[in-house]
């Protein structure tokens, strides 16, 4: 791996940057594997990087049907946070947000990890009581969570209308000065070529077909659309395809697969210092780099795996933007797409073994689960390498359904996150 | 946005309706007999197929009844909707 540093690209720049290599290989299968990972997403790259760096595998393969960081990875907000109501959340959250912070270095790729803060509007009494709530028990475990007054919110967000002349004026909001972005690209390239440097052989355009199991049951390798892969330990990383994938090896998931969008405007100077998130009237919106406004809207409301959705969806949000931010009202959109999220009944992830001997699924993280890419390949690793969950990851599991243990972050939040 | 064939009103508009998931899950009759795998069965796991999906709609601003339909995910082309506690109308080999 060429290592990036002021003086390689001194040196490069020197050759007219002619000596840049391809920062993966482009690998073909091998007949077998020592562990599998399908899905080129963030979280299944990651996968793939920390069996490698941390439980001295070597023999991996990442398998992806289209290009890596094409689906959800490519096509969310990059919105950072762990401000999660229940402990366990908070601790899965806030083991991926504190992997933000050095995971430029770790991978020696800048990753554009921005502690911008992410600002949660209150609209209504409710509202203020819930953000309030999420605020003590953030404390209570160790997550920085403040409470602003709406002059509060306005000083740290300057375009925020706070007016009261609005249909859901600015109560006050919920600041976690943690919380930001990151590049989502990056975090693919990024993982990709870290772990293609310790021997990770990532092949894209590669879809699995069939899963092939013993007569024991337990996992025997993978058919695709290049051929048959053995490997004893498969791990499932699919996003709105878990249940299909899943479905191979005869596994059902509770999960039910949707349309989730989002858009940019056109590029402006920096306005936004933040992100600023409402729940009750539902707004994503944050600023990108290029200075594009990036707006995350909701979900449809039927499942589908088409990677598109309805434009009133995106109106409804876009309404909102305008209320909280009047000044934004002349800006034109420049694109929107949608990607397919796979949503639990709790809205919380599974990161689990399964029933089936070998094989792993790491899947369920819905509308949230760019913020959670390092956390969770580090503890789905963690699980694929030890046949058993981390102590983080241990209550995400399938069986928490069956136990009546859910995490059940679709009541604390009330909507989607 | 989808155009929707409500079984009583006709085509509309999809705004006109609420999604109501996945069709023909029946609730157990006998609750007290009903073990665990069961209760996930019906309350949890969902086929979610990459392909056609039986669902449930309800024309709520409309005749605000309840009615199924068959939709490919993979298009969101609607193959058919009929009337609730109707069979799912066969389907030909074609897929849409």
């Amino acid at each position: 791996m060429q290592r990036f540093s002021a003086w390689s690209l001194l040196k490069q720049a020197f050759g007219s940057h002619g000596g840049w290599q391809p920062q993966w290989r482009r690998a073909t299968p091998k007949p077998a594997y020592d562990a599998i990972v399908v899905g080129g997403g963030g979280h299944g790259l990651g996968t793939a990087y920390y069996l490698a760096a941390e439980h001295g595998l070597r023999n991996i393969a990442l398998l992806e049907k289209s290009w890596i960081g094409g689906g959800n990875t490519g096509r969310n907000t990059t919105i950072l946070r762990s401000n999660y109501l229940f402990d366990e959340s908070a601790r899965l959250y806030d083991h991926s947000l504190k992997m933000w912070r050095d995971l430029s270095q770790v991978l020696n790729y800048n990753v554009m990890y921005s502690p911008r803060g992410v600002l949660m509007l209150a609209h209504s009494v409710h509202d203020v009581q819930v953000l309030k709530r999420h605020i003590h028990a953030n404390r209570c475990n160790g997550v920085d969570n403040e409470w602003l007054s709406p002059a509060e919110a306005k000083a740290f967000c300057p375009p925020l209308n706070i007016e009261r002349n609005i249909r859901y004026p600015v109560m006050g909001g919920a600041l976690q000065r943690r919380g930001g972005t990151a590049r989502h690209d990056a975090v693919a390239w990024g993982y990709a070529r870290a772990a293609d440097a310790l021997g990770v052989d990532i092949i894209e355009n590669c879809e699995v077909t069939g899963i092939r199991r013993d007569a024991g049951g337990a996992i025997q390798g993978v058919e695709t659309s290049l051929g048959y892969i053995a490997s004893r330990k498969v791990g499932v990383v699919a996003a709105g395809n878990s249940s299909v994938v899943m479905g191979m090896a005869g596994v059902r998931l509770p999960l039910e697969s949707f349309p989730l969008q989002a858009l940019v405007s056109e590029p402006v100077k920096p306005v936004m210092p933040c992100v600023v998130m409402s729940n009750s009237i539902h707004a994503y919106v944050s600023q990108s780099d290029k200075g594009e406004l990036v707006i995350g809207a909701g979900t449809d409301a039927y499942t589908s795996y088409t990677q598109r959705g309805a434009l009133h969806v995106n109106m409804h949000t876009l309404a909102a933007i305008c209320e909280l931010f009047p000044a934004f009202r002349r800006m034109r959109m420049l694109r929107n797409w949608g990607g397919i999220v796979d949503v639990s009944p709790d809205r919380s992830p599974i990161i689990a073994k399964t029933a089936v001997p070998g094989l792993y699924v790491n899947c369920g993280w819905g509308t949230g689960g760019f913020k959670a890419t390092p956390g969770s390949a580090h503890l789905f690793a963690w699980t694929m390498a030890h046949d058993e969950p981390h102590p983080i990851n241990a209550p995400f599991t399938i069986e928490r359904f069956r136990e009546g243990l859910l995490i059940d972050e679709a009541a604390a939040a009330a909507v989607a996150h | 946005m989808l155009l929707i064939h409500c079984p009583y009103c006709g085509d509309r508009p999809e705004l006109e309706f609420s999604y109501g998931g996945q069709a023909h899950i029946a609730r157990p009759s006998k609750p007290e007999s009903v073990t665990a795998d069961q209760w996930v069965e019906f309350l949890y796991l969902r086929s979610n197929p990459r392909g056609v999906h039986a669902e449930r709609w309800r024309h709520v601003r409309g005749c605000a009844r309840y009615f199924n339909a068959l939709r490919d995910t993979r298009t969101d082309r609607f193959i058919a909707t009929y009337k609730a506690g109707e069979a799912p109308p066969q389907q030909s080999g074609s897929t849409p």
